[in-house]
Parts: C-alpha cells; sequence; structure tokens
C-alpha cells in the first residue's frame, strides 16, 4: 500500500540491527569478563583491582545486553545499551580527568570509540522506537451493495462524520484536498489532507498535508465480495499522536481503543448504506455518540430532556 | 408508563418510567395488550447473562396495537391502529443474514456489537429487554414499547384469534418449533425432549405435528410432566429413575433417534454430587452454564441421531462429551431462533387448530404483579408453566 515506508523501521530492520548490537556487546563483554585486568591495562587505566572490578561490572553488563538483543532485538533493549554507553562515558571520562601522563593516549582513542559506539546506539534507538508512536489499523466489513456505490458514498467526504466517531466535520476543497476537524482525547484537531489515489469503484487513497496535528495516511479499498455478496471495504490507516508512545497510553486511559473504534465506524458505515442511519438504541441513543460502550444509560425509554439532547 | 424493570441479580420491580419515542425512522411504538415471562428471562434475573444494568426494562414476548410510526413506514406496511406480534430478535430485513432468514444473526440491529463480538467472537442481533450485548433495547414487560425495523419484524394479526392464542409467536412457539425443525424428522422417530417448561412442550407439539413416532418428555416437576402426559406424550421424571436406562428400554436399546435441549445453562440434575459440582464451578465463575441436559441428550442419542439445542447457554461450559459427539456421529444443532421466517407457517397451523399454544398458560397477571410471576415461575409454585401478564 501506499504508506510511506520511510517515516518507520520494518520489523525486520530492528531485528537485523538489535542483533548486530548484540554481536557487538558480545564481542566487547567476553575480554571484559575473562581478562579484565589485560583490557584495563589496554585502554590505559592500569591494572589496579578497582580499575579490574569496574572493567568487570561494564563485562557483565555488556553480556547481559548481548543476551537480550540476540534473543529479542527490540527498541527497549537498545534504549538500555544508550544508558549504559553513558555509564562508560562517565567512567572514561573520571578516569580521564585523574589521570597522569602515562598512556593517556590509550585511555584519550578508548573514550573517543566509546563515544563513536554511543552515537551509533542512539541513532538505532530513535529509529527502534519510531514504530511505537504510529498507530497502524486496519478494518473490513462487508456491505450488501455493488462496490460502485459503496465507493461513492465513502468518497462524499463531507458525510463521513455521520458515521466516524471521532469526526467532527470535513469541508471538500477541490477535486484532491479536503479540510478535516476530528475531535481528540485533549479538545480538537485539525488538518488538511490530499487524495494521492483515487479510482472510481476501487480505491481510495488519503495523506494529511504537512503541519497536521495528527499526521494520517491511509487507504480504502472496495472489492467485489464472491457468490453477490456485495462489496468488501477494507480500511488501512496511519497516524502519529503528537506525544507518540506517551499520548497513546494517556488515549487508552481515557477509553480510547483505536481498534475497537475503526470497526466500530465501520459497522456504522454499514449500516448508513444498507439501512440509511445509524440504528440507536436505549441503551445507546447517541448513535454514534455512544463512545465509550459501558457502562450505558439503562435500556429504558429517554426523559424528555435526553431525547431532546440525542435527536437531530 | 409502568415497565418491569431489572434491579440486582433475582430481583425485578414494576416502576414508572417515560414512555418509548421514535429513535429511528422505521420505528413504531406499540400499545401493548399482553407480553410473557420467558424461561431465558429468568437468566437474566439470576444474573447469568453479563451487562445487565439497573433500570433496563424487561420482556421479548410482547404484542399490541401500533399507536405511532417513523417517518420511513409507509402506510402499505404498518398503520396505526394494526394489532400486532412482535418477534424478539431485531432484525433490518436487508443485511445478508436477514435476506437468507437468518434473522436472528441480522448485521446492523445491534448498537452494542463491538462488545458482543468480544465475547462471542462475532457479534449477536439485537434484542428486546435481553442485556446490554443484545443493543440496550427496552423490553416489553410494560405499557409501551418501541419496536425498530416496524416495517419488517412485526408480524399483522388481521383475523379474530385472541392474543393467547397468538402472543407465543413472538419466540417460544417458534423456537420449539425450530427445535423439532432440526431435528429432520423421518416416519417413525422417537423424539426426547430435556425441559418441560414453556419452550419443551412446544417442542413436543412440534414434533408431533412434523410426524414423530413417540414424544418423550424428561422433566422432574410432577405437573409439568402431567401437562406433557396430558397432551399425550411419554414421561421420564429424571429425579426417581435413571433416564439412560429408561430411555434405552422405551427405544428397544436403540436410544431417541432426536434428542432436544429445551432447558440450557441453569438446569439440575438427579445426582447431588454431579449438581453442586458445575454449581460451584458456576459460582466461582470457572463455567458459566451447568450443562446437564445437554451432556444426557449427547450421551443418550442413537448412533447418528440428531441434538437439538434451543436452551439458552451463555458462554462456557465443562465437561463437553466430545468424544460420544464425534465417534458416534451425532449432528449438533442450536441457534438463538430466527422467529421472522416460522411467523406466517406458525399462524397457519393456529388458524387450522394443529397446534393450541394456549394450553401451557397457567397464569394471567396484571403487570404490576409482575414480580411475583417471577418468582412463582422461577420456584416452580402454584404449578406455574407460563405467565401472561396484561399491562
Amino acid at each position: 500500500m501506499a504508506l510511506d515506508s520511510q517515516a518507520r523501521p520494518s520489523p525486520s530492520e530492528i531485528a537485523v540491527v538489535g542483533r548486530a548490537l548484540g554481536v557487538v556487546s558480545a564481542a566487547l563483554g567476553v575480554p571484559l569478563v575473562a581478562r579484565p585486568a589485560d583490557v584495563a591495562d589496554a585502554i590505559g587505566v592500569g591494572r589496579k583491582p578497582r580499575a579490574r572490578l569496574a572493567a568487570q561490572i561494564v563485562g557483565g553488563r555488556e553480556l547481559a545486553a548481548a543476551a537480550a538483543l540476540l534473543v529479542r532485538p527490540s527498541a527497549p533493549f537498545v534504549w538500555a545499551r544508550v544508558a549504559g554507553d553513558a555509564m562508560d562515558l562517565t567512567l572514561l571520562g573520571r578516569a580521564l580527568a585523574g589521570h597522569g601522563r602515562r598512556h593517556r593516549n590509550r585511555t584519550v582513542a578508548a573514550t573517543a570509540a566509546a563515544a563513536a559506539i554511543t552515537a551509533v546506539d542512539v541513532v538505532a534507538a530513535l529509529r527502534a522506537s519510531r514504530s511505537g508512536s504510529a498507530t497502524e489499523l486496519t478494518a473490513s466489513t462487508t456491505i450488501r451493495k455493488p462496490p460502485q456505490e459503496v465507493y461513492e458514498r465513502w468518497r462524499a467526504f463531507s458525510n463521513l462524520p455521520e458515521f466516524m466517531a471521532h469526526l467532527e466535520r470535513v469541508d471538500v476543497l477541490d477535486e484532491r484536498r479536503s479540510h478535516w476537524v476530528a475531535s481528540a482525547p485533549f479538545g480538537s484537531a485539525e488538518w488538511d489532507a490530499t487524495i494521492t489515489e483515487d479510482v472510481p469503484g476501487e480505491r481510495i487513497a488519503w495523506r494529511s498535508d504537512q503541519g497536521a496535528t495528527v499526521p494520517n495516511e491511509g487507504v480504502v479499498r472496495f472489492v467485489d465480495a464472491p457468490g453477490g455478496r456485495g462489496t468488501e471495504v477494507h480500511v488501512q490507516m496511519r497516524y502519529s499522536l503528537p506525544a507518540g508512545g506517551a499520548g497513546k497510553l494517556v488515549a487508552r486511559y481515557f477509553g480510547e481503543e483505536p481498534h475497537q473504534q475503526l470497526d466500530d465506524d465501520l459497522r456504522r458505515f454499514k449500516q448508513v448504506v444498507e439501512i440509511g442511519e445509524v440504528v440507536r438504541s436505549d441503551g445507546a441513543p447517541g448513535g454514534k455518540r455512544a463512545r465509550k460502550e459501558f457502562p450505558q444509560r439503562p435500556a429504558q425509554p429517554l426523559s424528555t430532556d435526553e431525547y431532546t439532547e440525542v435527536t437531530w | 408508563m409502568k415497565a418491569t424493570t431489572w434491579v440486582q441479580p433475582t430481583i425485578v420491580t414494576v416502576q414508572d418510567v417515560p414512555d418509548p419515542k421514535i429513535l429511528n425512522r422505521r420505528d413504531a411504538i406499540v400499545k401493548i395488550t399482553s407480553t410473557a415471562i420467558c424461561g431465558s428471562d429468568l437468566h437474566l434475573l439470576d444474573g447469568y447473562v453479563p451487562t445487565m444494568q439497573t433500570g433496563d426494562v424487561m420482556g421479548h414476548e410482547f404484542m399490541g396495537e401500533v399507536v405511532e410510526v417513523g417517518a420511513d413506514i409507509g402506510p402499505d406496511k404498518l398503520e396505526v391502529g394494526d394489532r400486532v406480534v412482535v418477534p424478539f430478535p431485531i432484525a433490518c430485513g436487508v443485511c445478508t443474514p436477514c435476506v437468507q432468514g437468518m434473522t436472528s444473526a441480522c448485521e446492523n440491529s445491534n448498537p452494542n456489537a463491538g462488545a458482543a463480538e468480544k465475547l462471542f467472537g462475532h457479534p449477536l442481533c439485537g434484542m428486546f429487554g435481553y442485556s446490554h450485548l443484545t443493543g440496550g433495547f427496552a423490553g416489553g414487560q410494560a405499557e409501551y414499547a418501541r419496536v425498530p425495523f416496524a416495517d419488517f419484524g412485526p408480524l399483522k394479526i388481521e383475523s379474530d384469534l385472541t392474543d393467547e392464542q397468538v402472543l407465543f409467536l413472538t419466540d417460544i412457539l417458534p423456537t420449539g418449533y425450530m427445535a423439532a425443525d432440526f431435528c429432520d424428522i423421518e416416519d417413525g422417530d422417537v423424539v426426547a425432549v430435556w425441559g418441560a417448561g414453556p419452550v419443551g412442550q412446544f417442542a413436543m407439539d412440534s414434533a408431533r405435528v412434523l410426524g414423530a413416532g413417540k414424544v418423550i418428555a424428561i422433566d422432574k416437576e410432577p405437573y409439568r410432566l402431567q401437562m406433557a402426559e396430558q397432551a399425550g406424550y411419554t414421561t421420564v421424571n429424571f429425579d426417581e429413575v435413571d433416564v439412560r436406562s429408561v430411555l434405552l428400554e422405551l427405544t428397544g436399546g436403540r436410544g431417541p433417534d432426536k434428542c432436544i435441549d429445551a432447558v440450557g445453562m441453569e438446569g439440575s440434575h438427579g445426582s447431588p454430587h454431579i449438581y453442586y459440582y458445575d454449581r460451584i464451578k458456576q459460582l466461582a465463575r470457572s463455567e458459566t452454564d451447568r450443562p446437564y441436559a445437554l451432556r444426557q441428550a449427547i450421551l443418550s442419542c442413537r448412533n447418528g441421531g440428531i441434538v437439538s439445542v434451543v436452551g439458552v447457554y451463555g458462554g462456557m461450559i465443562d465437561k463437553f462429551p466430545s468424544g460420544s459427539w464425534i465417534n458416534r456421529g451425532l449432528t449438533l444443532r442450536a441457534s438463538q431462533t430466527p422467529v421472522h421466517k416460522y411467523l406466517r407457517p406458525l399462524l397457519e397451523r393456529i388458524e387450522r387448530k394443529e397446534l393450541d399454544p394456549t394450553r401451557i398458560i397457567t397464569h394471567t397477571l396484571p403487570l404490576d404483579q409482575a414480580p411475583h410471576g417471577y418468582h412463582i415461575f422461577k420456584h416452580k409454585l402454584e404449578n406455574c408453566e407460563k405467565v401472561v401478564l396484561k399491562p
């Protein structure tokens, strides 16, 4: 699909880079643990028991990091390496500060090497974590109408807020561009979007323009379902919340489960196309506004005030 | 208006609530003339069905007179003044399952489909007064009810049949009939029915009209067995005899050709140790259903027979006799009843007097006395078989 593949590393990239860093950790850790005094001497901090102990601790840490990264290469373990790097640089900095002239150049070289490794780790960790801030969703439903008709109902963007819980308004600006207003856990978000692909009766792909608070993109495919079962609607979309992973946690705390919401949006789209409106019950009288599913209001008729509030 | 509402497990009350209003364009409001308490209402009463809330209006068996219709209902379909029987599953009539006749699997009628999907893998249709998993629709043990998709669901009664003759078309008559329909009854078939409650009695009547050679009723309440006996069926009291041996005796060692479970999740068992095994598991929430009748039906059925399940099960069961089921080639069939497809054929059978649904009514009470009706029905007091409420 047309989703921007550069912004985020694939899971296999995390695996490859993570394992490579695991091998580096092992290569450093083994000599540090096996021959701590020799390594300490080689980097110019001498063979004293304190240097030896420090080398052994650092070596043990490297072996643990190696094991973690080789078994489960993932962003948190790469970040753990960055933390280890900070510790190494601190130790080497202290060594440099209290250093005599003897073998000082060896320590400088070791510090430079550690700094280089740190830089590699930071880049790798940042890349691996970028996957943590984007949310990718897929959902599908089957609607008992021909693909062209279902496509047309979706393509009339200004009607989407009727069934999409978060959308407040969509203004169509021209053939390809539109302005979107959605509610978010804190206030609302607005952005312009551009259609990147539009094949009538088959697919619509879009991407938000530069500067969107919630950058998003996606594609909706309309596929003839087998045996006259109507149209399969497949939605794939991705968006980044402003505060990344933290934003997702906050949203979930407020009861926003994105997969569930997209499923429910599609269910309501099916209702709108098949029966002409969103179905309401006494427990969930607000139609798409029945955001939080439970607890609902009791399944008993609405008072006049409640009725005025939920209806057109 | 007055309505029967759920308060907490084991307690219902009759209280004043607002009158129902049109919420969707294909709604109608029905002034209820007769309504009934269903065996499945007892599962709601006792709190075995999740997502009940205080204040939920109960009841899914009701009929009455149309007093208001929504904007999209044409006069050719339904008009104010029409007398209607309302099927318990709420169905849109246009989605694929509805078009195929499986209205109880309607894909559009449940606003809480997402929640039902988590429990059952796929969503359920909307139902009246039957927890929030089936949509949170107010039920019909009340003076009025809102009926969605009223141009598709309700059956107009244009003859002079009494309420009592047609009321059970809403649920239990089609449910009992479906149980027998699942059995593909052939000439001479012996059909054993677990549970001689209202659905069980109708399953027996339906097995008879569909050509069963012998119908056997299994229960422990003498008055329920007596009701079955009066209708001409052979009875087995599981509190007094070993069911499997009696069934073998009654079938020349073959076992019943077709077995119907009209009991469901709150069954009883003749042996206390087995009863308490499942009862305790149920209380500990390590199973939701006590499947005695289902286990016994599977073990009793002849090789290659059919086990038809219309008793309500809600979640998970233990000790399911899978070996008996697969090795002996049994067919297991079950469903929430797609009432709509049975309405007209069963109305015709009632008109031709092949079926008399009124034979099970033991109590007719004013709506105010609904809590008393629940009490005697649940505890099988006053020989209670079926309670009809009059708002």
